[in-house]
């Protein structure tokens, strides 16, 4: 099968696999709603509690779900290939420890603040990322000129470590309120409230994707090594600062919106490879799509398994996530 | 097994037996510290005030407090301050048993404390009166506290009770993370007192996390924000409550704001709480 065809065929699969889910999503929940009351533009918006349901509660949480799922999976294959170790996540290279630490930040010490109708929390958590991403790219390029993915990985390693600590110092002289929000921000959460953060987030995960989309075959060639590819005359340097950053800052984007949301990261790409190969130019589409189709899937779960309670989405990806994934190690090997 | 349960047994009676003999054995307490903030109210409610000697990190009330040395709290009770400070009765939380094992092999009685109910608060303060020898005056306390409680509850009998969400946390300027009171604990019963129906009474737990689908679908009348402290609100912005246009309380304008610690300090200043929520639910 040609390559073009198997990119239209896995594309189109996951493409209506992630619609789907999309679709569907925003009718389920733990209210019964009248989809045909809900859509009926004869009643009032402010009237029609079924609308409101749709479009205040559900859709802006499956269009959250779909971009943070679509992003954490998309830099999960993008970081896997960068720094050809396949226990890679979007969380390794510190972006998610920086994030959370800026989150924490905004939380204990800082009232009110924010730009338009957005709240500090998700700046402050992109800012921390941004911050965690600067540390671990000067790192990189002290060394050596070019980008030592040695260095990369045992310096995000090394900063999730030195965040950690951080957080913890920082949650020490917290009070309770402050702690349990904290934590609460770590297990994720989709029940994003309004248009505002996800149209915030939108414009860096739109940049993120766009060099994703020219990432691929650099990909491809970057797994095998450095030296391999640059025999085959891609600018090797070039092509890691770019995969690395538009990683970052998608992980950056997704977690300020969603929180860290764990195993999506390294459950849809594998997965994903399992399904359609270890081709780039299949992979990276196939997991962004399904990554989407997968986080909507598990927050209808974390609204719907203990309703009117609320699971932390963060949890069920978890729960979902890792025994699956263990269960794909045994039955490969 | 059967040996371990029954050792485990043994030891349960022993720790029980311990604990009481302790208190006992301190009768009256001369030297009190107070690791619970409701207790250290209840202790300055009832006038064992000047012998309290040590209080919590997070005590704010009565301004008294601001004299008194700090121990730690629920999480990190600074053991070695606190037996500098020679107490003979330790006010502690009931989850705080390493602490309390400690205090027990240096010969200090505990007293243990538990949130719980309103109605719990004047029974709490009538244990600790015991415990310390203030029976009378504890007494007293208690049934002023009970009086102000069933004189809110006469007042507002009969009256219409307005589906109430009662939140007591929420991400300044958003929706996110909108934890209200479930259908137990003593901001419940502070509602159901001042004549609310709390729209999650059906929920079997102290918090409920709000969300936006659920509020929507419980539709309360009434919403009602408790904030500790007044740094937290949200600025200048726009309310966010204004997006959920269907909400009776949004259309009816019907969201207050409480601002205060007594709020959600279930010690004698609770009925401050029932009286503040009663004003509003009820004007």
């Amino acid at each position: 099968m040609s390559l073009r065809r198997r990119v239209w065929i896995s594309v189109a699969g996951f493409g209506l696999l992630a619609m789907g889910a999309i679709l569907i999503a925003p009718a389920i929940g733990s209210t019964p709603v009248s989809l045909a009351r809900a859509l009926d533009g004869a009643i009032p918006f402010a009237d029609n509690v079924d609308a409101q349901i749709f479009f205040v509660a559900r859709l802006p949480r499956t269009l959250a779900g779909a971009l943070v799922g679509a992003a954490l999976a998309a830099a999960g294959v993008v970081l896997q290939a960068l720094l050809r170790n396949p226990l890679a996540t979007p969380f390794t290279l510190g972006v998610s420890a920086g994030a959370s630490l800026g989150a924490m930040l905004a939380i204990m010490a800082i009232g009110p603040f924010g730009i338009g109708g957005l709240s500090g929390v998700p700046l402050a958590s992109f800012a921390g990322s941004l911050c965690a991403v600067g540390v671990v790219y000067g790192l990189a390029r002290i060394r050596r000129r070019g980008l030592s993915t040695d260095v990369l990985l045992l310096a995000g390693v090394t900063m999730n470590a030195f965040f950690s600590a951080l957080i913890l110092f920082v949650q020490y002289f917290a009070d309770f309120a402050q702690t349990f929000r904290a934590v609460r921000w770590l297990m994720g959460d989709l029940d994003v409230g309004s248009y505002q953060p996800i149209l915030a987030a939108l414009p860096l995960l739109a940049a993120a994707f766009a060099i994703f989309a020219w990432l691929p075959r650099s990909l491809n060639l970057l797994a095998l090594g450095a030296e391999a590819a640059t025999t085959r005359g891609i600018d090797v340097t070039r092509a890691q600062r770019l995969a690395f950053f538009s990683a970052s800052v998608a992980t950056g984007a997704a977690v300020s919106l969603g929180g860290p949301i764990g195993f999506i990261g390294i459950v849809v790409p594998h997965l994903v490879r399992l399904i359609v190969g270890a081709d780039h130019r299949v992979v990276l589409p196939a997991a962004t799509l399904f990554g989407a189709a997968f986080l909507v899937t598990c927050d209808v779960a974390a609204r719907t398994i203990m309703a009117p309670m609320v699971l932390p989405v963060g949890v069920i990806t978890a729960l979902i996530g890792g025994p699956f994934f263990l269960w794909l190690l045994v039955k490969r090997a | 097994m059967k040996t371990t349960r029954r050792l485990v047994i043994a030891l349960l009676l022993a720790a029980a037996a311990t604990l009481t003999a302790g208190a006992q054995a301190s009768l009256p307490a001369r030297r009190i510290v107070s690791l619970v903030p409701a207790v250290t109210e209840m202790l300055f409610a009832i006038g064992a005030g000047p012998r309290v000697v040590g209080v919590s990190s997070f005590d704010t009330y009565p301004p008294e407090v601001a004299s008194r040395a700090r121990v730690g709290a629920l999480v990190d009770p600074d053991l070695e301050r606190i037996l500098a400070l020679r107490p003979d009765l330790v006010v502690v939380y009931v989850s705080q048993d390493e602490l309390r094992a400690q205090l027990a092999r240096a010969g200090i009685a505990s007293f243990v404390y538990q949130h719980q109910g309103l109605a719990d608060v004047p029974v709490a303060m009538r244990r600790l009166g015991q415990a310390i020898g203030l029976e009378p005056e504890a007494d007293r306390a208690a049934r002023e506290f009970e009086q102000r409680v069933a004189r809110v509850r006469t007042a507002v009998a009969g009256r219409r009770r307005p589906a109430t969400m009662l939140v007591f946390g929420r991400a300044p300027r958003s929706l996110r993370n909108i934890y209200a009171s479930g259908g137990t604990g003593f901001l419940h019963d502070a509602l159901d007192a001042a004549g609310g129906a709390n729209v999650f009474a059906d929920v079997p737990r102290e918090s409920v996390q709000a969300s936006i689908e659920l509020i929507l679908a419980r539709a309360p009348e009434v919403i009602i924000e408790l904030r500790t402290s007044e740094l937290v609100g949200d600025g200048n912005a726009p309310s966010p409550w204004l997006q959920l246009a269907s909400v009776p309380a949004v259309r009816q304008g019907r969201i207050h704001t409480l601002a205060g610690d007594y709020l959600v300090v279930p010690g004698p200043r609770l009925a401050d709480a029932v009286e503040a929520l009663a004003r509003v639910l009820h004007p």
